[in-house]
């Protein structure tokens, strides 16, 4: 039988200490950025970045504290498919409300 | 490989080897998890709905919360997620002593987060911002505007969604206490630990709900001065 990639895999505390300092320095990161206001710049740029730095957060505890990285294909294909439903959940919904009259578009000034 | 064996320690009668049983294990904590998604989803959902149409309102409604506290607890999982990962570390070496020292740092940053989270809700009821008939109810210090029912309705998604997590909290310390039990115990060994391996799926995922609701709650009116 070819062989199994996660029979007996442990794996290193190597990786575990890379994700906690990762996420300590993505979540200083978001704090810092949050005080400054880049809605000048562009309206949704500031929950772009703080859900830009909260989607890669939970991507490295997913592969690594998780062992998503060393699942099986079918573990990750469910995972994925997962994130498509909860993809279909909001930007469907999103897709029929943000384009009503009198809505705002996300963190920008809605018409009062 | 062909070891089918009855006789292996751990292995029940229904699975051909404990490979085949720690995936299955694996993936049913998975698809329930899925669940958990589209539950706290709906809840994600609600809220991107109402900021969209309450930009204002959420923007001052994230001021009236605390992010040195929210914070604190943010910092509070990480690392809690990082002990729980090193109690399956070390489970799958067979040491059980480590195990159960790391889930216990484990239960103590679990306490650590509600506790937290309790003096959060204490100083909100107190300043009356509590989902309730005089929830943020117009005072001296911050008379009505237009934007107050749009407050009310961020506190409501923040209690609910805050709330929700911390259930999932407790939960997980109860939990916890379990799988504490059976490594005490000694039922895990190098062969046999999916138990604390699962456990630490549903604690990461928890984690994970908060590295959402930090920045979305706490974080969002951090950029703006003044508040209510």
């Amino acid at each position: 039988m070819a062989e199994h990639t996660s029979e007996h895999h442990i794996v290193p505390l190597k990786y575990y200490f890379g994700v906690f300092g990762l996420l300590m320095v993505l979540t200083a990161l978001t704090v810092f950025v949050a005080q400054f206001d880049l809605e000048k710049y562009w309206g949704p740029l500031n929950i772009i970045v703080a859900m830009t730095v909260a989607i890669v957060k939970a991507t490295a505890v997913v592969l690594i504290f998780m062992h998503v990285r060393w699942s099986s294909k079918l573990t990750q294909v469910i995972i994925i498919a997962g994130m498509f439903w909860l993809a279909i959940l909001l930007i469907m919904t999103m897709g029929d409300y943000l384009v009503r009259e009198g809505w705002g578009v996300l963190g920008v000034q809605g018409p009062k | 490989m062909a070891d089918h064996a009855a006789h292996v320690p751990g292995l029940a009668h229904h699975f051909v080897n404990m490979e085949q049983q720690k995936e299955a294990g694996t993936i049913g904590m998975w698809l329930f998890l899925l669940t958990e998604v589209m539950f706290f989803g709906g809840l994600f959902l609600a809220y991107t709905i109402y900021r969209a149409k309450y930009p204002d309102g959420f923007l001052q409604g994230s001021h009236l919360l605390s992010v040195q506290l929210g914070g604190l607890n943010t910092v509070v999982l990480i690392v809690s997620s990082l002990t729980m990962a090193m109690a399956v570390y070390y489970s799958q070496l067979g040491e059980r002593k480590k195990v159960l020292g790391f889930l216990a740092l484990t239960l103590v940053l679990g306490t650590v987060f509600l506790v937290v989270k309790y003096f959060e809700y204490k100083e909100k009821f107190e300043h009356h911002l509590f989902p309730a008939h005089w929830m943020y109810a117009p005072a001296a210090d911050h008379p009505p505007t237009q934007y107050h029912g749009q407050v009310q309705v961020f506190l409501w998604i923040y209690f609910m969604m805050t709330g929700l997590h911390a259930l999932h909290m407790i939960i997980g310390i109860g939990l916890l206490l379990v799988i504490m039990y059976m490594a005490h115990k000694g039922k895990f060994t190098k062969e046999y630990n999916s138990p604390v391996e699962i456990f630490g799926l549903y604690w990461h995922f928890v984690d994970i709900v908060w590295i959402f609701l930090f920045p979305l709650l706490y974080l969002t009116g951090f950029h703006v001065g003044g508040g209510h």
